[in-house]
């Protein structure tokens, strides 16, 4: 699905991501951990494609292409979806017109037809159950007065509606409480197929005890340090990351 | 490549920059009451028009062009423009053959139907049009079909010709023709525009609509609207405009002068698409219009909507005189400036009658490094008691060439009026268009969605047809601005 090799990124001289290596297959969930900037986010939006980012070293296939060669539109529209850590809102752009777009745009790329409304309509009433956001929602401005809940929430409505091969969450579950985080990972869950993927990144270990991942990473100063399975978010708990700290102390 | 894509935008951005190749009736360069007289004579006018045009010109040699507006331009030389451009044969058209062939495939390629079309089982609702090439009216629709409600809608100088009496009643009430530089230029050399009146208790079955094109070159284009609305009567009334593409600055100075009587209605709306000039600022059209109305007697209403995306220099304040007990005046306004365009345009509200009420939202938005600026009044005259304004001002940066200012005046000369202003200025965010990219919508689309978005509430106000159209000019106005 996706592969990233020996990737460095920084913003002004300064480096952020010092070679991250991950390989992700169609059917895996991997989460990624580590301590406050640590460089989660920035992983994120390099691969999204936010402009902000100096790739300087690296490559990275997605889907049998090279993923930093294409703008931030296209690694969408070939299946790549950011779930924001804080999303944004844009007044006056109702939520369905900003996906009935998004979703006509991808389909473009793909060589189909536009969705006919009355199908469209009908995916929103599907898809907005999954994870129990009121119609209401689906039809005010994306994001506009949405409590922090609902805007997570929406995020993954409209990964239900993209339906991408390769989902990223960022700190979905910063901000939650206990039965909205049931809610999104629930939603999640339901949307994991065998031929896509997700990257789950978190700061804490809670969220995947309803989202369980196959392979746990800890991101500490922009290089993975350790990889495993699920009982490697347990002991990161249990531990703290200071011992991480403290093994992996990379001078400046 | 790139440059192919770069050159194809360029291209793209004003598609209306045709010129017709029409023969037509000039009059020579230059302005004085010879040339006054000779445009009088060529429209056979009544001995009073002429009067109230030489009155106007003479009025107008001792006025001073304005300066307070927020632009800056190089000053219409008044002696070189031609006053009046009509294209030939100008005689009463019987039929749309009789249009000239050229004429016709310019409005054509306008998206402009001169041809009355049947109504589609009330689906589609059918616009009346009044159509003004250069300075004569050349064809205006459906005018039987409205006259058969009494509604009388013509071009201006038919209106001189068959109700002097109406023409002459109102011409001048809201705007009079010393009111400012433009408006009394305008007083003496208009050649043309339209004329509407809706009688008593008619609301008109149709929207009515003038489109303004300006094709010769040196000409200068002055035309008046006057409508009125007499007792209990209706009428959404729609204005568009195009020019060609041309090097050198056009002026158009236009009045639209609005009269509503008791419980009267008039829904104004434009959308303005004037030339800008090329992308370093070259050529384009000044533009310098006089709008009021006059809520004359009571419970009447005006409302102004306008879609701004023209012109190099706008200058423009559509206004209401709320002088009617409980009348209603209202202001929708989206400015876009890019390039090297400057907008100054607001409005004015002035409260004259008691429980008088008007809302004002503006929306600018500014790109490239033109300059955009809101400039409004509200005045609540002594006696205009329980008058409520409310007023919303916002302005939309792309890039941080631009520059975006608010003028807001307030008078309040009665206690018990009340007036709340808001006002905001944003940047269009990258973190917006980063989140629309992420979903797979790419650049341009992107600030079309979100410049509509800001603009919903303005864009709501407009006709559906004219909506779709505004949507449209909105994006290709904007079109590489960001990113
Ligand atoms: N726009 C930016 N400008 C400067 N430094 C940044 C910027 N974004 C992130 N950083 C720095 O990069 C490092 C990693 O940040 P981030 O990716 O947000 O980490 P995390 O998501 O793990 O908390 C931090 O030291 C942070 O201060």
């Amino acid at each position: 699905m996706i592969s990233i090799k020996n990737l460095h990124a920084s913003i002004g001289d300064k480096e952020i991501l010092r070679g991250i290596n991950l390989e992700v297959k169609a059917g895996e969930v991997h989460a990624i951990m580590g301590p406050n900037g640590s460089g989660k986010s920035t992983l994120s939006s390099v691969l999204a494609g936010r402009e902000d980012y100096d790739v300087t070293e690296g490559e990275v296939i997605f889907n049998g292409k090279n993923l930093l060669d294409l703008s931030t539109e296209d690694r969408a529209r070939e299946g790549l979806f950011l779930a924001f850590q804080y999303p944004i809102e844009i007044p006056g752009v109702s939520n369905i017109n900003f996906l009935r777009t998004a979703l006509n745009e991808i389909r473009a790329y793909h060589g189909q037809e536009e969705m006919a409304a009355k199908d469209f309509l009908a995916l929103v009433k599907e898809k907005s159950k999954l994870v129990e956001l009121d119609a209401k929602l689906a039809s005010r401005s994306v994001n506009e007065g949405f409590s922090g809940g609902e805007k997570k929430r929406n995020e993954i409505f409209q990964m239900a509606m993209l339906n991408p091969k390769l989902a990223i969450l960022d700190e979905t579950d910063s901000g939650l409480d206990i039965d909205a985080l049931r809610i999104v990972a629930t939603g999640v869950n339901k949307l994991k197929s065998k031929d896509n993927a997700t990257i789950v990144i978190t700061h804490y270990q809670r969220l995947l005890d309803y989202i369980v991942p196959d392979f746990v990473h800890i991101l500490y100063k922009g290089r993975i340090v350790k990889s495993g399975g699920k009982e490697l978010a347990l002991e990161m708990e249990a531990k703290g990351y200071d011992e991480i700290k403290k093994e992996f102390e990379i001078a400046d | 490549m790139a440059n192919e894509i770069l050159e194809e935008h360029i291209n793209k951005d004003y598609e209306w920059g045709f010129t017709t190749d029409i023969d037509a009736d000039e009059a020579p360069k230059g302005l004085n009451e010879d040339i006054i007289k000779f445009i009088s004579a060529k429209k056979n006018e009544p001995e009073w028009m002429l009067e109230f045009r030489l009155k106007a010109f003479r009025n107008w040699q001792n006025m001073v062009e304005p300066e307070w507006a927020h632009v800056s331009y190089t000053k219409p030389n008044f002696q070189d423009i031609i006053y009046y451009s009509a294209p030939k044969p100008k005689k009463e058209l019987a039929s749309l053959d009789e249009v000239d062939p050229e004429l016709l495939k310019t409005f054509e390629k306008l998206g402009i139907s001169l041809e009355e079309q049947k109504r589609l089982s009330g689906v589609q609702s059918n616009i009346a049009v009044d159509v003004v090439f250069d300075s004569v009216s050349v064809k205006t629709t459906f005018k039987e079909t409205l006259a058969e409600k009494g509604i009388i809608f013509c071009s201006f100088s038919e209106a001189v010709q068959d109700h002097p009496e109406l023409v002459r009643k109102y011409m001048g009430m809201a705007v009079p023709p010393t009111d400012n530089f433009y408006a009394a230029l305008n007083s003496a050399v208009f050649t043309d525009g339209s004329f509407c009146y809706i009688p008593k208790g008619v609301r008109s079955p149709m929207e009515l609509s003038t489109y303004f094109r300006i094709n010769a070159s040196g000409t200068g284009q002055f035309e008046r609207t006057l409508i009125i609305a007499d007792e209990d009567a209706y009428v959404s009334y729609l204005e568009g405009c195009t020019a060609p593409q041309r090097d050198e600055n056009q002026l158009h100075a236009a009045v639209v002068e609005i009269i509503t009587h008791k419980n009267a209605e008039v829904k104004y709306s434009t959308v303005q698409n004037w030339y800008p000039g090329d992308k370093d600022g070259k050529g384009g059209i000044f533009n310098f219009v006089t709008k009021r109305g006059i809520c004359l007697e009571d419970n009447s209403k005006i409302s102004w909507t306008q879609v701004e995306t023209g012109s190099a220099v706008t200058w423009k304040y559509p206004s209401v005189i709320l002088k009617g007990n409980n009348s209603v005046g209202e202001f929708y306004s989206v400015a876009v400036t890019n390039n090297y365009q400057q907008a100054d345009t607001g409005t004015k509200m002035i409260h004259i009658g008691k429980n008088t009420r008007s809302t004002i939202i503006s929306k600018g938005i500014s790109a490239g490094f033109s300059s955009n600026s809101y400039r409004g009044l509200v005045q609540i005259k002594k006696g205009a008691s329980n008058a409520r304004n409310f007023s919303q001002c916002d302005s939309l940066l792309m890039g941080d060439k631009c520059g975006a200012h608010t003028f807001p005046y307030i008078e309040i000369k009665d206690k018990s009026g009340v007036v709340e202003h808001e006002a905001t200025t944003s940047k269009i965010g990258e973190d917006q268009l980063f989140y629309c990219k992420q979903r797979g919508i790419d650049n341009e689309k992107a600030i079309g969605l979100i410049v509509n978005g800001y603009c919903k509430e303005v864009l709501n106000k407009l006709p559906m047809e004219f909506a779709v159209e505004a949507q449209k000019l909105l994006a290709i106005s904007l079109e590489g601005s960001v990113g």
